[in-house]
């Protein structure tokens, strides 16, 4: 949108003055930033919401078929999982630093930040591709080729009681768990997007003291992000592990 | 024409504030984007009632002899899909809200003008979607797209509709959280929550339906999507999955989406009861909270479209009790408009006209959801032409009625004319005769037993079918009446002025239509709304 259209229709006490990224609707930079945070804050409700149905659907199924998503979770890398969890709860703390950054108008340390935070996100879904590649290595993608190893390994099956494991159930599991790490990767591929553009923006020296809600809201974004998947690490990795 | 008439019509305003397409396909200004979702939601439902025709066609005669019994599917498929997804949920709150949400709070637009263009945008994405899917050959699940059939066994382009439906909801998402931030952080100096208009109290309860509501309908669509398509197994009973669950969800979302469709038509009577009677509406505080209150209801009744999915008696009865409880808030608002009127100076304009249309269809389409909440009578009556006849009571007789109603209201102060008040009145009597005389009869067909969903039936049910029917042509008739005097109107309709009906509301005090930034300064308000008695009557008199 051009300034000068702006200027053409804006009311008088708003043009006045060289108020910089106000918009033309709003009466102060405290109301635009208060508004900006409270529509975040409704976005991120929607997303729980989002989520919400394949929790729902995660947790009816995990108590009626519990035994084949204890055995079908016991095949996930814990390891893997748990270091990963690191990683991204490490990713959250350069984001609030990034945050901080902002506020006090650190430009350096604002894009180091924001680097490191992409860094480490995109090593988590480095981590993430290599365990999905894993679960294609063994048959465990959900569909045609989808198959239960562990019903033909005898020392297995006898230290489970594989017995009451029913194969279609497992691979329930695993439709829940690509539907809901595929969708956390989602959000992740686009939180790389939005801080690649903040990056940028920042880079220009955009955000200062005054103005810098998008570094405020894009970190909102990114914590609910790590948040998903502090739930998603125990419900899929951590069932029944005390065997 | 006389010169003082032309001096206003180059009188600056929104309209002529720019021209070329690009001013309109980019702008940002929240009263075009009104008038860009008016112009798509007409389209959709024209589209919807076209299919409507071909199902009132079909059924004329017992034989299914005007289309194949697969075609029917489709039909009554897209009827539901562009009627419920692309005309009533975006209707009133996407056009008059759209317009009115940011005047009545005095601002200059909504907090997120350019997100509201998007919505815009993806709602068109979605409808391309969707008459993609039409015209590769249809869909046939329905539109409450039930699994395992439309995860597995369906053969028509269920996915295509289905990602139609799902951008369509993020549309529907982007406005009620618009909504949201604008009412909550955008007043004008001195409105405080009770001297909100009742419109925005409606819009409000509708927006928070739109931002708790509709990411579930999303969730649960990307999941038939990703059984269809890549075999996840999420409700497949092969697996062990439960297609009972996909119902839980679907309903989770849609039974409030009811509400997504009837609360805004409830603000729009709340706004046009008050104005005609001259009276500061009965009870102001309850018919507000009453719109929050169905909201809160509305998403713990879902179970009840399940009383004969194999749900547990136990909660069959709790979701029989909760759906009862709706009743309560609901009949409030229709005693409290009743009880405005009562010693009202009441004139009988389009609107108002609508508006007791409105008051009588919603109360019998309320009082019948009283049987269906009935689990006994909702066994007997379930998926009949009963269901059929009740929930378009709610969503024609009432939803577009109030819609109407709305539309006729605002109408002057949208584009500064005034319509033909007696093509006006005819077309709203039009379509009351004609809305009763398609759905009536199907109470009782429904009682007597006609499921819903099929291409023919028993001889015995033709009278009444027939009798549909004939309802259905008259009240075409009452639709396509209003396109045409309500266009005729921009050319020849005579000046509005900026208050023909002497109305209240901040929306009124600045000219019609409005300058793009609203108000030349930003409004203070320093009374309660609908102070009437400070009124002077309406300046416009119909010839």
């Amino acid at each position: 949108m051009s300034q000068s259209d702006n200027l053409a229709t804006m009311p008088a006490h708003a043009a006045a003055g060289n108020h910089g990224p106000l918009q033309h609707h709003f009466e102060s930079l405290e109301q635009q930033r208060d508004a900006s945070s409270v529509g975040m804050w409704v976005f991120l409700t929607t997303e729980i919401m989002f989520f919400g149905g394949l929790f729902l659907g995660y947790l009816v199924y995990r108590l009626s078929h519990f035994a084949a998503f204890a055995a079908a979770s016991s095949t996930l890398n814990m390891d893997i999982g748990a270091g990963n969890t690191i990683v991204l709860i490490c990713s959250s703390l350069t984001m609030a630093l990034s945050v901080h950054a902002a506020a006090v108008g650190k430009r350096k340390t604002l894009l180091w930040m924001l680097g490191l935070t992409m860094f480490l996100g995109l090593v988590f879904l480095g981590v993430k591709g290599y365990e999905w590649h894993e679960k294609y290595v063994e048959h465990h993608i959900p569909g045609p080729n989808f198959v239960w190893h562990e019903e033909n390994n005898p020392a297995l099956a006898a230290e489970r009681h594989a017995a009451d494991v029913n194969p279609g159930e497992t691979e329930l599991f695993f439709s829940f768990y690509f539907a809901m790490t595929g969708m956390h990767a989602f959000h992740m591929v686009i939180g790389e997007g939005l801080l690649a553009w903040l990056f940028f923006k920042a880079w220009k020296g955009a955000f200062t003291p005054a103005y810098n809600t998008p570094v405020e809201n894009i970190g909102l974004y990114w914590h609910f992000v790590d948040i998903v998947w502090i739930f998603l690490f125990p419900l899929l990795y951590l069932i029944d592990r005390h065997h | 024409m006389s010169t003082a008439a032309q001096a206003v019509e180059t009188r600056p305003n929104y309209l002529n504030a720019t021209y070329g397409i690009k001013s309109w396909l980019l702008t940002t200004d929240h009263k075009r984007i009104a008038i860009l979702y008016l112009i798509s939601i007409t389209f959709f439902f024209f589209i919807g009632g076209f299919f409507a025709t071909m199902i009132r066609l079909e059924l004329l005669t017992p034989a299914g002899d005007l289309m194949l019994a697969d075609t029917y599917n489709k039909m009554f498929t897209e009827h539901g899909i562009i009627m419920v997804f692309f005309f009533l949920i975006p209707s009133i709150p996407a056009t008059l809200g759209n317009f009115l949400v940011p005047m009545m709070v005095g601002a200059r637009d909504l907090a997120f003008p350019k997100i509201n263009l998007l919505s815009w945008y993806l709602y068109l994405l979605g409808g391309a979607f969707e008459l993609y899917a039409i015209a590769r050959g249809g869909v046939d699940t329905g539109w409450t797209f039930y699994v395992p059939f439309s995860s597995t066994y369906a053969h028509s382009h269920v996915v295509a509709a289905a990602l139609g439906i799902f951008i369509a909801g993020f549309s529907s998402i982007l406005t009620g959280l618009n909504f949201v931030v604008t009412i909550h952080r955008m007043r004008a100096p001195g409105q405080t929550w009770m001297r909100l208009p009742l419109f925005l109290w409606s819009n409000y309860a509708t927006a928070i339906i739109q931002i708790l509501g509709t990411p579930v309908l999303a969730i649960t669509i990307v999941c038939v999507a990703l059984e269809r398509v890549l075999h996840l197994g999420i409700f497949d009973p092969k697996l062990g999955g439960d297609p009972v669950l996909f119902q839980h969800m679907f309903w989770f979302y849609s039974h409030p989406a009811v509400y997504i469709m009837i609360l805004p038509g409830m603000g729009v009577v709340s706004e046009i009861i008050p104005c005609f009677s001259r009276k500061n509406p009965f009870g102001y505080v309850f018919i507000a909270l009453s719109s929050v209150a169905i909201a809160v209801f509305g998403f713990l009744v879902w179970g009840h479209h399940m009383f004969v999915a194999g749900e547990s008696l136990y909660a069959a009865m709790m979701f029989s009790i909760l759906s009862f409880l709706v009743a309560i808030p609901s009949a409030v608002k229709v005693f409290n408009w009743t009880a405005t009127m009562y010693k009202g100076s009441v004139t009988m304009r389009t609107p108002m006209v609508y508006a007791l249309g409105f008051i009588g269809l919603f109360t019998m389409g309320g009082l019948t959801g009283l049987f269906l909440a009935t689990l006994g009578m909702d066994v007997h009556v379930h998926d009949t032409y009963f269901v059929i006849a009740h929930f378009h009571y709610i969503m024609v007789g009432g939803a577009v009625m109030a819609y109407m109603g709305g539309l006729h209201f605002w109408w002057p102060k949208i584009t500064g004319k005034m319509y033909n008040e007696l093509m006006g009145k005819l077309a709203a009597v039009i379509i009351f005769l004609g809305f009763n005389l398609t759905f009536f009869p199907q109470f009782v067909l429904g009682y007597l037993g006609m499921p819903r969903r099929y291409y023919q039936y028993p001889p015995e049910f033709q009278v009444l079918n027939v009798l549909s029917s004939a309802g259905a042509s008259i009240l075409a008739v009452g639709y396509l009446l209003p396109l045409i005097y309500l266009l005729w109107s921009l050319k020849y309709g005579k000046d509005a002025g900026p208050n023909p009906w002497g109305a209240t509301g901040l929306e009124w005090t600045t000219q019609s239509p409005p300058i793009t930034q609203n108000f030349e300064e930003t409004p203070i308000v320093t009374e309660e709304p609908y102070n009437y008695g400070r009124m002077p009557e309406a300046t416009y008199v119909a010839e």
